[in-house]
């Protein structure tokens, strides 16, 4: 076990686990924003750079503080690590600087966007970035696709998390869609539109933090919030057929799975994550096709309170001050 | 164009292929792929059609979307038909404080094409790259595996004709070289 | 001219044969390695003071004894040949002239390594370099210096040659290492380190061709005389690739310590600015460490003379100093535009940028934008400063440090040169008179 403190919580956790996972566990504002690490995904996390943190002391053994900035997602706690997340006017202003960079091609069109509402990068843009954007330049495009029948891919959107890929590769026996090309032309693609026919396909879907995926069936153009989750489960031989259904009057809008906390899916009673299979995403739309368990609760801001907002703008005011100082002093 | 010829690798480049393989532990063959689609270029015409990739990828045993995720990372590989005689011209820091333009200029000029581009005749593509590690000799311009150093626009004309005249196919991983 | 320990006898015709190189003492070194322990072997490096040759300067008998050895594993090394840094082109001379000292040292370090198994990643492009390579090593078999229980020492090595296919970012080790895997290059995310998984998952050392080929003449002459050359924790020798506006550019074999100002302007090394010229600046250690205008590349903030050493480069930290880096030596004249430089480097990153990080994959290309735009005479004031803040945004906080190495060159620019920023905003182009044409050649 290890004892790890962040931002002055102290908890105890078994060897091997992550700070974000620590800081999970302690709950609250405290805890990282991750935007590509999804923790029943491997090797996932360390690409989008969200969840920077400062390790001020590496531990009992070795105090020393870690001289760069970590990844909360993949960096692991040693036995009297401590962290600072929103303590740290280092962090604050590293983490705006992603923000910025994840904005920097995206769209920005969440009025037309599907994901919009349950969006992780319009959550993080409202807790985390600068007012305003300092770019002028075209944005990047890339023409929209298809991923099979199914799934539209809206590249523009994209982040680069790497998690459907991650889905592709450790879900679906043959791969066929993948990343090409390299830098800033790096793109999510099947290079020649390949159908994806293989039966957890779908589950991109659920783990694309933003709207670049979505789903075709999705019968009509409506908000999220506007519509009414419901859990609801079915028996399939493939899935655990446990899901969230969106509905509006009768009608069954779309299928997805059951999203926790940090918006991951959730894990089935045998500890397993509850992946759904295509049919059950895709093909079942009628409330007959389902058994109702209930309204679904959903709980946008429990990572992101608005009293978290306010706290992070005036550390913000504070760090932009120290900045201009910082700076002259550098010019000098 | 290839697509209508059979795809298939001569006999010396299975060998060839074969032998490159073995290099890598049990299982770890597809650690060949960056060889392999280098012989790929030289043997279908300078560059690597979808057809050409998917071929690519049965002879490894591995899906088709791990070639194409590697063939276009890596800049030698043509995901687009080239001239038979591909210039590459650095462009670079070093280069470019010697006249690296200079040179990109002029055979745009005389060749009547831009950066990018393949002549009418589909004999020359002008394309411009990173450090050759050349920079002590430059600047400088690759055409197959041949590095032509310490340019003049001279230097530009003679080499550009001596192609012309020969008329063959120059690829990074030179076709024979692929016989041993 | 110091001592040559790698570049002698380069003038000896058939010295890239086995049986040339082997007329010169080629071997030798070999011959007397095999009769010591591997961790002597090791130990002798540690002595010798040699730090790694690829740009980070990382001591290599250190790195060589953090090699985990797991029982009934194998270990790998891996030379990195991909030589791409723009400024550095010392590998190729060397690989090209000189092939079999880089395989007596691959043989050399394999076994004080315990790996049986070794590989060359030459980068692609260097193609011609690569048959050379395989063919000295098809000698190399020939004469039983590789292959099965080598020269009767019971220690057996199969030593292979790679080639990458176009991607500067391949040099970084780990990226390397997913390239021979067969994959895209992107540089993995550490920790684990490739001392404890490093190629197909085993403990993997990767090092540089002239830290590899050094070993020869450490085995040679000892590590204690190999120590003795050089100043303080800067041992031995170094090869410096001299590039741009100089009289006589190419690879120098220098003894460290030699002052910035020789190495620049005596007739031994670079033969001084070409034209007549006066030195405007230099970039020391290849493209991605910070550019130091005349004044303090060749003296110190402290008016003392620079020295070509790790430490003596890097006097004065990122203020005042710079790196040794990989010895690519870019020296430009009175009449080069700084600004102009640091957009063609910042195309240069925002082409190579491997594109798995935030940081890296946009704010390469942001910078880059920002350049081009403000060399078309369109840059606002405030253009310099969101380029300080980007690149401030990106250095530190990638998986890999490309990310610095991006950030670098263009905060340098800014540090030294913000005059010419401000020209090029104020009239739309620079006062500096930029001349980046083939020497005296006035028309096309
Ligand atoms: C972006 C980047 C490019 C690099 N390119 C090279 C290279 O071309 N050659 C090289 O030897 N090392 C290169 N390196 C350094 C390697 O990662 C590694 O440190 C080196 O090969 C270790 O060898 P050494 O200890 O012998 O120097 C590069 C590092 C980075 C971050
Ligand atoms: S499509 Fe979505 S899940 Fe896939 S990499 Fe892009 S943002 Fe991530
Ligand atoms: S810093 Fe750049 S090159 Fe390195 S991993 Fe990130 S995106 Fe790739
Ligand atoms: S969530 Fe940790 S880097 Fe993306
Ligand atoms: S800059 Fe052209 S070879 Fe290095």
């Amino acid at each position: 076990m290890a004892r790890v403190t962040i931002d002055g919580h102290t908890i105890e956790v078994p060897d091997g686990t992550t700070i974000v996972e620590a800081a999970r566990k302690i709950g609250g504002d405290i805890v990282p924003p991750t935007m590509c690490y999804y923790s029943t995904l491997k090797t996932s996390g360390g690409y989008c750079r969200t969840c920077l943190v400062k390790v001020t002391k590496g531990s009992d053994k070795d105090p020393r503080p870690m001289p760069k900035l970590v990844v909360g997602c993949r960096q692991t706690v040693m036995d009297g690590m401590e962290v600072q997340n929103i303590t740290s006017p280092e962090v604050l202003e590293a983490r705006e600087g992603v923000v910025e960079f994840l904005l920097l091609n995206h769209p920005l069109d969440c009025p037309v966007c599907d994901q919009a509402g349950e969006c992780d990068l319009q959550d993080l843009s409202y807790g985390h970035g600068d007012e305003g954007t300092r770019t002028e330049f075209r944005r990047r495009t890339f023409p929209m696709r298809n991923i099979g029948d199914k799934i539209k891919l809206h590249m523009n959107r994209c982040i680069m998390c790497y998690r459907c890929v991650k889905v592709a590769e450790q879900l679906c026996p043959e791969r066929v869609h993948g990343v090409l090309n390299r830098g800033w032309d790096a793109e999510i693609s099947t290079y020649i539109e390949k159908a994806i026919d293989n039966e957890w396909s779908g589950n991109m879907i659920d783990v694309c933090p933003v709207g670049a995926l979505t789903d075709k069936t999705f019968r009509f153009k409506s908000r999220v919030w506007f519509t009414k989750p419901l859990d609801a489960h079915r028996d399939c031989d493939v899935c655990c057929g446990r899901v969230a259904l969106w509905v509006s009057g009768d009608a069954v809008l779309r299928v997805t799975g059951r999203k926790g906390v940090y918006h991951e899916i959730e894990n089935t009673e045998d500890g397993k994550p509850g992946w759904i299979c295509n049919t059950c995403r895709f093909e079942k739309k009628n409330l007959s096709d389902w058994v109702i368990e209930g309204p679904r609760h959903i709980d946008r801001h429990s990572v992101i309170s608005q009293n978290h907002y306010e706290q992070l703008k005036q550390l913000k005011q504070d760090l932009s001050r120290q900045k201009l100082i910082g700076e002259k002093a550098h010019n000098n | 164009m290839a697509t209508n010829k059979e795809i298939k690798f001569s006999d010396d480049a299975l060998a060839l292929i074969e032998k490159i393989i073995k290099r890598y532990p049990e299982g770890k063959h597809k650690s060949a792929i960056l060889p392999i689609l280098h012989i790929a270029q030289a043997e279908f015409d300078g560059w690597l059609s979808p057809e050409v990739m998917d071929y690519v990828a049965s002879v490894l045993k591995i899906q088709p979307i791990e070639v194409y995720e590697v063939a276009t990372f890596y800049t030698m590989f043509n995901l687009k038909p080239v001239g038979k005689c591909l210039i590459e011209v650095c462009h670079t820091g070093p280069c470019w404080l010697m006249g690296a333009e200079d040179v990109v200029r002029y055979i745009e000029k005389k060749l009547g094409i831009k950066n990018g581009e393949t002549t009418a005749d589909g004999m020359f593509t002008l394309k411009t790259v990173e450090c050759l590690a050349s920079c002590g000799t430059a600047p400088m311009m690759q055409i197959g595996e041949t590095y032509h150093e310490n340019l003049t626009l001279e230097k530009v004309d003679t080499i550009l004709e001596e192609h012309r005249n020969a008329g063959v196919r120059r690829t990074h991983w030179e076709k024979e070289k692929i016989k041993s | 001219m110091g001592r040559q320990l790698l570049l002698d006898n380069l003038d000896k015709p058939g010295i890239n044969t086995l049986n040339g190189y082997q007329e010169t003492g080629g071997y030798e070194s070999l011959r007397k390695a095999l009769q010591m322990k591997p961790e002597d072997i090791v130990a002798e490096v540690q002595k010798s003071g040699l730090r790694g040759r690829g740009g980070a300067g990382f001591p290599t008998g250190m790195k060589w004894s953090f090699l985990a050895k797991p029982p009934g594993e194998p270990r790998y090394l891996i030379c990195n040949a991909d030589e791409s840094e723009p400024g550095t082109f010392k590998d190729r001379y060397l690989m090209q002239r000189k092939p079999h000292i880089l395989i007596e040292g691959m043989i050399i370090s394999s076994f004080a390594l315990g790996a049986n198994t070794s590989f060359i990643y030459i980068r692609g492009e260097m193609m011609y370099v690569y048959h050379i390579l395989q063919k000295a090593i098809d000698e190399a078999y020939a004469a039983g210096y590789l292959g099965k229980n080598i020269l009767g020492s019971g220690f057996d090595l199969d030593l292979h040659v790679h080639c990458g296919a176009g991607a500067y970012i391949c040099g970084e080790e780990t990226a390397l290492l997913e390239s021979l895997e067969g994959k895209r290059g992107n540089p993995r995310i550490k920790p684990p380190f490739p001392a404890v998984k490093g190629l197909w998952g085993c403990p993997t050392v990767v090092n540089n061709v002239e830290t590899i080929a050094a070993v020869v003449p450490i085995i040679r002459i000892t590590g204690e005389e190999y120590a003795k050359i050089g100043i303080g924790k800067s041992t031995g020798t170094k090869l410096i690739s001299a590039s741009g506006h100089i009289n006589k550019p190419g690879v120098y074999e220098i003894e460290l310590g030699v002052p910035v100002e020789e190495f620049i302007y005596s007739e031994q090394y670079c033969g001084g600015i070409r034209n007549g010229k006066k030195l405007k600046a230099v970039v020391a250690g290849g493209s991605s460490v910070p550019v130091l205008p005349a004044e303090l590349i060749l003296k110190t903030a402290n008016g003392e003379p620079r020295l070509m050493t790790y430490e003596s480069l890097a006097e004065g930290g990122f203020a005042t100093g710079t790196m040794l880096g990989s010895g690519g030596f870019i020296v430009m004249d009175e009449d080069t535009s700084v600004v102009k430089n640091v957009w063609n480097f910042s195309r240069f990153y925002h082409h190579e940028s491997c594109g798995q990080c935030s940081p890296c994959r946009e704010g390469t290309g942001w910078m880059y934008k920002i350049l081009s735009r403000l060399l078309d005479g369109k840059g606002e004031t405030k253009d310099i400063d969101l380029l300080w803040d980007i690149q401030r945004k990106i250095e530190g906080k990638t998986i890999c440090p490309f990310g610095d190495a991006a950030a670098w060159p263009v905060a340098a620019a800014i540090r030294h040169f913000r005059s010419e920023f401000e020209q090029y905003i104020k009239n739309g182009k620079s006062d500096v008179k930029h001349y980046y044409r083939i020497n005296n050649l006035q028309e096309i």
